[in-house]
């Protein structure tokens, strides 16, 4: 510990407990410079007023870039010189957030000489997180990731930076290959990370399988979700093997099948793979026994977004299937198009699910070129009036 | 400084992934064919080729030092060849090809203060943003809030004893950069005041029909203060979605006497069984009380017991409670049901009970 530490009796509280300590983090960085000793003195004085005391943003940044750097100032400057300026900086973390220790270390010793030696791994979108320097490290610092080749991730009116969960890396679930498709469109909209230009933020997030251990369905405006559209991969041995091991599989798979497909006598599981909605829940029951089929793709869905400022939305469903393959063109063609129509016609600050909600999605899909199909609603309209375009005339 | 800008390099992207995969990983690519939780924290995948590859998960908060990043890399160099990874929930990831080394790599995770678990019907980590850490708008603190919480479910993060898996979220103010409004149990951060105009910044700072545009409720006007050009606020028409201060420094919400946390319950994003959910509304308001915020957490931990105590398995917390009626939720609970609880903004006709299906 260094010993410059601030006194900070609150805080010590949560040095307490065996949940790992966000205090002892904060105490362990404040021996690489002074930075942390004022981030634990300000965080001790809110946590006596119940305020926060950082000032509204402010635009900071690095040479050719407009985003991925969040300006953050202190309220309290007199108090806490030393994080008057404390922004931070968001890096484009690897897909998958696997790391090699060479790497990771090279990240430290960067943050050690330009930041507070504090971090977040990772940030909501995904990035690295380097919490807290001064506006003139910026620049030295993202010289330095340029060395290590990490850029910087996406931050206000732009494509934030996407990401992805582990798919064929370590799951047997991944539908397709979530990493490569991660990188890919990482790589072919670096303009549109890097510099906003759209009424508003765009996420895009991969998940392998419909479980969604990166909540794509809740947080991004184009979720792609791994699925199948062929039969699930049964091993009969397999499922006998679960059921002489205790599983009771009548109450603990076939009465939780949401679509009512399967039976199972005792000693074959049936499934009409016809009716199967391809929840997840049989295959997460049963790993050993039950696999995802063979014809792998994704369903496409679009507009998830938090509360600000029409209400949170889940994604819907644009594509109900389509193969995932490189390049990618089907996709790329219709982001193309979305962000053609949304940056057109957008207001400022509206997300592309609010965009849609408000010019109708029927309107959207002639303006992006895609035919309506059922899959896209949870049922059709109840209300009656039509927004009939034409109308007939007698000569 | 030509010279020197010729040379910068921009929009290269992150590095390929490929070059952080262990050799393990590389082999048996989209080939991993099932996988076992051995013990609460460890799974082992296996593959077509029969390899096996060990996962331990162990918690890691999401604000971390650079020393706690190089401690992991240490453990990592000593048990994993010099690769690991994070979870989308801040848990880090140790890729073990040897199983022998597990139970070491536990001993060591032990010693600097991370425990193992997480996996199966287990709470993980809790999903989180910034709070007064780090950010201008936030009605509560995260880091803090979030150690509470999980001191106070530790258990359940290091033992697979629920029913189903229980995913918590918070947020510290209705921006929600975490996105929580699907998590089992959101932790959410509320203001209750209306905004403060700040009329002698605002002209400078702000441009005023952005800041008039922004309210969805028509509650900011243009108005004329002291002869200058400013804002006014019909608090009734408030909300407290703050927006407004998003796009306006000179609005601020932050006040220690109303703001808060509300408590919201029921929604998860896997498709498993029943299509992903909202959370709803439970506690409307409990104020900040930290440095331990007690009322929260006992408030949550009533939460998860009641669900555990009553939930069928497999069942999420959303899924049990529309099986028992959100009525038979409240009774059960002890929680109050208020005005508050009522949907009062766009479609909200869509979640009154519009049929006689109610129990007695």
């Amino acid at each position: 510990m260094a010993d410059n530490l601030p006194n900070t009796p609150m805080l010590d509280e949560l040095e307490k407990g065996k949940w790992p300590s966000f205090v002892k983090e904060i105490k362990m960085a404040a021996k690489h410079g002074p930075m942390a000793a004022d981030l634990l003195g300000q965080l001790e004085q809110s946590y006596n007023e119940k305020i926060g005391h950082w000032k509204h943003g402010g635009i900071v940044g690095v040479m050719g870039y407009g985003g991925g750097v969040i300006g953050r100032y202190s309220d309290l400057p007199q108090k806490f010189p030393n994080i008057s300026h404390f922004h931070t900086m968001r890096i484009n973390q690897p897909a998958g957030w696997f790391y090699t220790t060479k790497a990771l270390r090279s990240i430290c010793d960067i943050w050690e000489k330009r930041g507070s030696g504090l971090t977040n791994m990772h940030g909501s979108t995904g990035d690295i997180i380097l919490l807290g320097t001064t506006t003139d490290q910026l620049e030295p610092t993202f010289t330095d990731l340029q060395g290590i080749d990490f850029d910087i991730g996406g931050s206000g009116s732009d494509l934030r930076t996407p990401s992805c969960c582990c798919g064929m890396a370590r799951c047997e679930w991944a539908c397709y290959d979530t990493m490569a498709l991660t990188y890919d469109l990482t790589m072919h909209y670096q303009d549109e990370l890097h510099r906003p230009a759209f009424p508003y933020k765009f996420k895009f997030k991969m998940s392998g399988c419909p479980n969604d251990c990166v909540a794509s369905i809740a947080r991004a405006d184009m979720s792609i979700i791994g699925t199948w559209r062929d039969e699930i991969q049964v091993d009969q041995d397999a499922v006998r093997e679960y059921a002489d091991r205790g599983l009771d599989i009548q109450s603990d798979v076939i009465s939780n099948c949401p679509s009512k497909c399967m039976e199972w006598d005792g000693k074959e599981l049936h499934i009409d793979n016809s009716f199967c909605v391809r929840c997840m829940h049989c295959i997460n029951v049963m790993p050993k026994a039950l696999r995802p089929g063979k014809d792998r793709g994704a369903t496409i869905l679009i507009g998830s977004k938090a509360p600000i400022i029409e209400g949170a939305f889940l994604s819907s469903v644009l594509f109900p299937f389509i193969k995932i393959e490189p390049p990618y063109d089907m996709i790329k063609d219709t982001v193309d198009k979305m962000w053609d129509v949304w940056c057109e016609e957008g207001k400022n600050r509206e997300r592309i699910g609010e965009f849609i909600q408000r010019v109708g999605l029927g309107n959207f899909l002639d303006a992006i070129e895609i035919d309506p199909v059922p899959e896209m609603v949870a049922h059709p309209r109840e209300n009656p009036y039509v927004f009939y375009e034409e109308y007939y005339e007698e000569d | 400084m030509a010279e020197a800008m010729q040379e910068r390099r921009t929009d290269y992207g992150p590095p390929h992934y490929e070059q952080f995969l262990p050799p393990i990983i590389k082999e048996n690519y989209g080939k991993w064919k099932y996988h076992e939780v051995l013990k609460p924290g460890v799974m082992v995948h296996v593959s077509e080729t029969d390899a096996k590859l060990y996962t331990v998960r162990a918690a890691s908060g999401r604000l971390i030092s650079i020393d706690k990043i190089r401690m992991f890399c240490d453990l990592a160099d000593k048990y994993c060849d010099g690769y690991f990874r994070f979870t989308s929930r801040h848990n880090v990831e140790f890729l073990l090809s040897k199983q022998d080394n597990i139970e070491p790599l536990i001993a060591d995770l032990a010693k600097i203060g991370h425990p193992i678990g997480g996996i199966g019907n287990a709470i993980t980590s809790i999903v989180h943003t910034q709070g007064w850490v780090h950010c201008h708008s936030a009605a509560t603190d995260a880091s803090g809030l979030v150690k509470c919480v999980m001191d106070d479910l530790f258990e359940y993060f290091v033992e697979t004893k629920l029913p189903g898996k229980l995913r918590i979220a918070l947020a510290c103010c209705l921006n929600m950069c975490g996105a929580v409004h699907c998590s089992d149990i959101a932790i959410l951060g509320v203001h209750r005041r209306p905004p403060r105009v700040d009329h002698s910044t605002l002209r400078k700072m702000c441009e005023i029909p952005n800041v008039v545009a922004s309210c969805p409720t028509a509650a900011v006007r243009p108005a004329t203060v002291d002869g200058n050009p400013s804002v006014e606020v019909l608090e009734e028409n408030c909300m407290f979605c703050a927006n407004c201060y998003t796009v306006c420094p000179s609005m601020p919400l932050n006040d220690p006497l109303n703001d808060g946390v509300s408590i919201w319950i029921g929604g998860k994003v896997s498709n498993a069984r029943h299509e992903p959910m909202f959370s709803k509304l439970a506690i409307p308001f409990i104020p900040n009380n930290p440095p331990r915020w007690p009322e929260v957490t006992t408030a949550i931990r009533n939460l998860v017991e009641l669900w555990a105590n009553n939930a069928r398995k497999y069942e999420r917390m959303g899924e049990w409670i529309n099986r028992i009626g959100w009525p038979k939720f409240f009774k059960m609970s002890g929680i109050e049901f208020q005005k508050e609880h009522i949907d009062d903004f766009k479609h909200a006709g869509l979640t009154f009970k519009r049929s006689t299906h109610l129990t007695f």
